[in-house]
């Protein structure tokens, strides 16, 4: 049985990719026998290429992703550096870990109604500290540089690449590692960054990666905070697949191709930066300098750490406010008036939205960790865990940008007729939910003390009974942690619920997003507030299950 | 019962880390000491049926006159006891006595009794309904003990059973384990590297690696 | 294998030809509502707008109770997806079962679906019941569609007009403009405080098309379909003014609102002062509903405004042709059409003509409130001919080239 997991996996992560690769590609060479394309030509890459800005796009795209990817890890690394083993790092761990399941566009929106001129924090200080009784006519979010967009994406990127860090963190024996390096008399920072940091970056590196290509090809952020003239690259692809005019089909093929390109180029240029850090560390550890005063630095780290998550919260906060405003005019702080007319108005048309959000996340999440754990099981039946090529696999489809092989997916879909169908859209959120189910629960599947199952064993339970009387209760935790995130992701899928339910199946998410581009911000209000509330109930589920079945049992209660 | 082993030969990637036959007679203790990595551990899974595939094993494995060499772990009747009580933290203390004691007693009412017996003789009165969590280091061995010795095992399997306990429990333990060994003519493959846990298991001692 | 094709292409032409011959024919009503029960009927419409969501809400509801049929509002962004995902079903040989049943429409992507014969055809619309009340006389954009001959391809659902709000708290109604040139002059002296949405969307567009007719110097060029040979020349004025008016607008036109709900929160968060819409109640709705305060107030250009029609039409391989049309049939109702009409659920005027209802129909449209921030419909000013739908097209790829992709 669980010989099947990794086969499985495999078909399931690389076989979508690589179809929807094919889908790309030959139309983006003019081959789409539907509509007539069969002799190979560069006409679509004519054709896109006489789009206008379309390299004005594509270099948007390419700094976004790659300014929002180096913010973050900058951001979480200093902090990591500077405060890990302290009170503090504790107490914002625990604020960021919620972070981690709020959907992109949840914060993105909560971010846009908290800095635009005519936002929370402008009001918070107008017009009494500003003297502004009209907004001021400045041009956030959707400024030209993306500026916006960059910090919106870094509001999540934060807490997921601190997630990620902090699992490798025992790995890598920090805290032993970190009393080393004092009594060598360097300061926290610096010795943290000169001699731990290095083996903590191979483990998280293909997060980054994955988080690089995702920035840089996002849709749905790009929607709400990105640049309008023109956009970045890949919501111009999205604009162009769904246009009546069948032939700009061929341009978005194209185009995700340089989307593609764009995602490459983002990840090369990374891997330049790592060999200039690689140098400049070398160079710096062997100064003999020991960087003693990191005050500053500590608490810039910690700032932009609180500032971060500051930011979601509030704007949270504001998306919860409109959602029941009435009339609520510039510089009010607060609405005039409350109304439930909001909610009304979105109730009767939530159910249908929300129950396809459920049954997908549920359907997807539930596979992806059934399929997680047969991969885990047969790692412990085998002896050695999956090793490098397999991790790569994992992460292929969070490596590879959505748009490039979301198209090709999507043609793969229409033309066996499954576009639009309960099935397909579980089997394209698995693609992305799997890797992060398996990401969650690999690591506490691997600690877990194998001895357990030999004790059990060698009292004369079965391998089967062994697995599900001593391993799984004791898994409890991570695996309902491990399905609360998968569930996260499948609520917070964008791009693969736009094309492959093709606006006939409907999630919460596509709903807020479609009101991006300036619907009623109460209505907005409302269906966020819904994308934000179901993700975070999974994690308290995840939370209150094993402290209420394992109540009396001190050591696996939390 | 006797524990028997048949020209059994252990190696890692080509290397051979242990290779021996011996007669663990019932009630005997065969102890094999050698460093860490020498592969005394590796002999144990091999015994016990968890052994890594990534290991080339051959030979047989007797227990109680039967080859078990080929059996899966839970049909060998081969109780183990590791460093660590490795008590099941969801279960109670009777739910982990419950979860060892063996099958062929029947009957809710005669396995909680066979459970209750067991926890007088080792001096665990009216800890039953305890979390493991909450127990002492000496209650959690004997806890272990007990549970192992509950599913009737033919043969004992130690893996460094003694070594994280403080000196004066160390010694009690050890007397309880093989008295309790002795009194049930279990045989006992003990391996360790403390001198004093050859010493009082008496019996073959056997060095490997180094 | 190419025989295998050639059959199963054989055999899609075969089922193709009989779902045609199959089609419901509204001749006979009866016949019509009867096949239509237990139909689920996919609404293909803009979403954009709470308000007109819940109606087509308590639409879908009425509809369930009177004739079983199940309305599935899919909410687009655009409508050109609709007509994307007929296209593409007709390319892949999907011509029974289609996946849009019904699509609000009009202007380009009814043309664009006209021309590719995407659409049900035999005049159907024509033949409702309700059709007989339409008001075809008075409003000739129910027969033709930004200059394309409508033929019954699609039911009349209301009319639009272009008509510009203010706060007449901010503003003071006489210093309004009343054309598109004293628009520029308004903006030169108001700098930050106008914006109209990016092209193409559909209101964006039509402000283009507002300027465009009032500069052109023939507008009877419009009436025809763009040639490219002399589009630059008709439209030099169109730009000319455009150059001068974007770096008057909010954000200095390096940004633009992305649709009319976007613009409407600008004017309410004091952003912009001169907002404008297609419908002439939306500012009275938008007051109901908390979205803008109480001294909102309509104006329109006396020379006139862009006026339209728009519709619903039923794809040639839908696969609930019946219930499209008892739909559509409901939608026309007089009912339906003064609940639209109501700014409480949406205000969007009717198409049907008052003297042609019953006494107690036309009741329901005097009983109700247009409110303080509506225009009445002789205040309205003449209705502009929409232009060629060519022109749309062609007048958003070069606003694209010229304004969209930056600096």
């Amino acid at each position: 049985m669980t010989r099947l997991g990794p086969p499985l996996a495999v078909l399931l992560l690389g076989l979508p990719v690589l179809i929807g690769l094919l889908g790309t590609i030959l139309p983006a060479f003019g081959i789409l026998p539907a509509l007539g394309g069969v002799t190979p030509s560069l006409a679509p890459l004519e054709q896109l290429l006489a789009m206008p800005g379309v390299w004005r796009s594509a270099a948007l795209s390419f700094w976004i992703g790659l300014a929002s990817g180096a913010g973050s890890l900058f951001v979480v690394m200093l902090f990591v550096a500077g405060w890990s083993g302290t009170h503090t790092f504790k107490r914002l761990q625990r604020t960021i870990a919620p972070l981690l399941s709020v959907p992109h566009a949840a914060a993105a929106f909560g971010f846009a109604f908290l800095i635009a001129p005519s936002g929370f924090l402008a009001r918070l200080l107008s017009p009494e500290l500003t003297g502004w009784t009209a907004p001021p006519n400045v041009l956030i979010p959707n400024d030209s540089w993306g500026l916006s967009m960059i910090a919106g994406l870094m509001l999540k990127e934060i807490p997921f690449l601190l997630l990620i860090t902090l699992a490798a963190l025992p790995q890598v024996e920090a805290q032993r590692g970190r009393a080393v390096v004092a009594a060598l008399g360097f300061g926290r920072t610096a010795g943290f960054l000169l001699a731990l940091w290095p083996a903590i970056y191979r483990q998280i590196r293909l997060g980054i990666f994955a988080v690089l290509a995702f920035s840089s090809s996002v849709v749905d952020v790009a929607a709400i905070l990105g640049p309008t003239l023109p956009p970045t690259l890949a919501p111009r692809l999205l604009q162009w697949i769904t246009d009546p005019d069948l032939t700009l089909r061929f341009a978005a093929a194209a185009g995700a191709l340089l989307q593609l390109g764009v995602t490459l180029g983002v990840l090369l240029v990374w891997i330049g930066l790592e060999q200039g850090g690689a140098f400049l560390r070398d160079r710096v550890a062997t100064s003999g300098r020991r960087f003693r005063h990191d005050r500053a630095v500590r608490i810039v780290a910690a700032a932009g750490l609180a500032a971060s998550a500051g930011a979601v919260f509030l704007g949270l906060l504001t998306l919860a406010i409109w959602s029941i405003a009435g009339l609520w005019t510039f510089p009010d702080l607060l609405p005039q008036s409350l109304t439930l007319r909001g909610w009304e108005s979105v109730l009767p048309r939530l159910s249908n939205p929300l129950l396809t959000t459920l049954i997908v996340a549920a359907s997807a999440t539930l596979l992806a960790v059934a399929l997680a754990v047969l991969c885990l099981a047969n790692e412990d039946r085998r002896g050695r865990p999956a090793g490098r090529a397999a991790l790569w696999m994992i992460y292929l489809p969070l490596i590879i940008p959505q748009p490039a092989f979301l198209f090709g997916l999507q043609l793969a879909f229409v033309s066996v007729d499954l576009q639009a169908t309960l099935a397909a859209l579980v089997f394209v959120h698995l693609v992305f939910v799997l890797p992060y189910v398996f990401l969650s629960l690999s690591d506490p599947w691997r600690s877990l003390d194998r001895r357990y199952e030999q004790v059990a064993r060698g009292l004369g339970r079965s391998r089967r009974r062994a697995f599900w009387t001593v391993r799984m209760p004791l898994l409890l935790r991570a695996l309902l942690t491990a399905a609360a995130i998968g569930f996260a992701v499948s609520v917070g899928q964008y791009l693969p619920t736009v094309l492959i339910g093709a606006g006939r199946l409907t999630t919460v998410t596509t709903e807020a997003v479609a009101l991006a581009s300036g619907g009623n911000r109460r209505v907005i209000g409302v269906w966020t507030f819904v994308q934000m509330i179901l993700p975070f109930v999974g994690f308290l589920v995840a939370t209150l299950v094993p402290a209420l079945v394992f109540r009396r049992f001190r050591a696996v209660r939390v | 019962m006797e524990l028997k082993l048949d020209q059994v030969a252990i190696a890692l990637d080509g290397h051979t880390l242990v290779s021996l036959t011996e007669v663990v007679v019932p009630g005997s203790v065969l102890t094999v000491m050698g460093p860490s990595g020498s592969g005394k551990s590796t002999l144990l899974a091999y015994v016990g049926g968890f052994l890594d595939p990534s290991f080339q094993a051959a030979g047989r494995v007797w227990i109680n006159g039967r080859d078990v060499t080929d059996l899966p772990a839970e049909e060998r009747r081969a109780g183990i006891l590791f460093q660590d009580p490795l008590l099941f933290p969801h279960m109670t203390v009777e739910g982990n006595l419950l979860f060892g004691l063996a099958p062929h007693v029947r009957g809710r009412d005669a396995r909680r009794h066979a459970v209750d017996v067991a926890l007088d003789q080792f001096e665990l009165g009216g800890l039953g309904n305890r979390d493991p969590a909450t127990l002492s280091g000496g209650q959690k061995a004997r806890v272990a003990l007990a549970r192992v010795l509950l599913s009737a095992p033919h043969a004992l399997l130690l893996d460094e059973p003694f070594s994280k306990l403080d000196a004066p429990l160390r010694r009690a333990m050890r007397d309880l384990v093989f008295a309790e060994a002795r009194a049930r003519n279990l045989p006992v493959l003990l391996v360790t590297h403390d001198q004093a846990d050859a010493d009082a298991a008496g019996g073959t001692l056997l060095r490997i690696g180094a | 294998m190419f025989k295998a094709l050639a059959l199963a292409a054989a055999l899609f032409g075969a089922t193709a030809g009989a779902a045609t011959a199959a089609d419901p024919d509204p001749r006979n009503w009866d016949g019509v509502v009867a096949e239509a029960r237990g139909q689920k009927v996919f609404f293909n419409a803009w979403g954009g707008a709470e308000n007109i969501n819940a109606y087509l809400q308590w639409a879908a509801g009425e509809l369930k109770r009177r004739f079983d049929i199940e309305l599935v509002h899919v909410k687009l962004e655009d409508t050109a997806t609709a007509v994307a995902t007929v296209l593409a079903e007709k390319t892949a040989g999907r011509t029974e079962g289609g996946s849009v049943d019904l699509v609000w429409i009009n202007g380009e992507n009814f043309a664009a679906m006209k021309d590719a014969d995407l659409l049900l055809g035999n005049a159907w619309a024509e033949q409702l019941p309700n059709f007989a009340l339409a008001d075809t006389e008075n409003k000739p954009t129910i027969r033709t569609d930004f200059t394309v001959p409508v033929e019954g391809q699609e039911s009349p659902w209301g009319m639009a007009k272009l008509v510009f709000f203010h706060d007449s708290a901010r503003t003071a109604a006489g210093s309004l403009p009343t054309s598109s040139a004293a628009l520029l002059d308004w903006a030169r002296s108001h700098p930050g405080r106008f914006t109209y949405p990016q092209p193409p969307d559909f209101i964006g567009s039509s402000f283009l098309k507002q300027v465009l007719i009032e500069r052109v110097e023939d507008p009877a060029v419009l009436s025809k379909p763009a040639d490219p040979a002399t589009f630059n020349e008709v439209t030099a004025p169109l730009w000319s003014f455009l150059d001068e008016l974007n770096p008057l607008l909010w954000r200095g036109g390096q940004a633009f609102a992305q649709n009319y709900p976007a613009m409407k929160q600008l004017l309410a968060d004091n952003e912009v002062d001169i907002i404008f819409a297609f419908n002439p109640s939306e500012a009275q709705s938008a007051i109901a509903a908390g979205e803008l305060p109480d001294t909102v107030r309509s104006f329109t250009f006396p020379e006139g405004t862009l006026g339209n029609t728009h519709f619903v039409a039923i794809p040639f391989n839908a696969a609930a042709k019946a219930g499209s049309m008892v739909t559509a049939n409901f939608l026309l109702s007089p009912e339906a059409q003064a609940r639209k009409q109501d700014p409480t659920y949406w205000g969007d005027p009717t198409v049907l003509a008052l003297d042609k209802l019953t006494p107690e129909d036309r009741a329901r449209f005097e009983a109700i409130d247009l409110g303080p921030a509506t225009l009445k419909p002789d205040e309205l000013g003449p209705a502009l001919d929409e232009p060629h739908p060519s022109w749309m097209d062609a007048v958003e790829a070069e606003w694209t080239r010229r304004y969209g992709a930056g600096n």
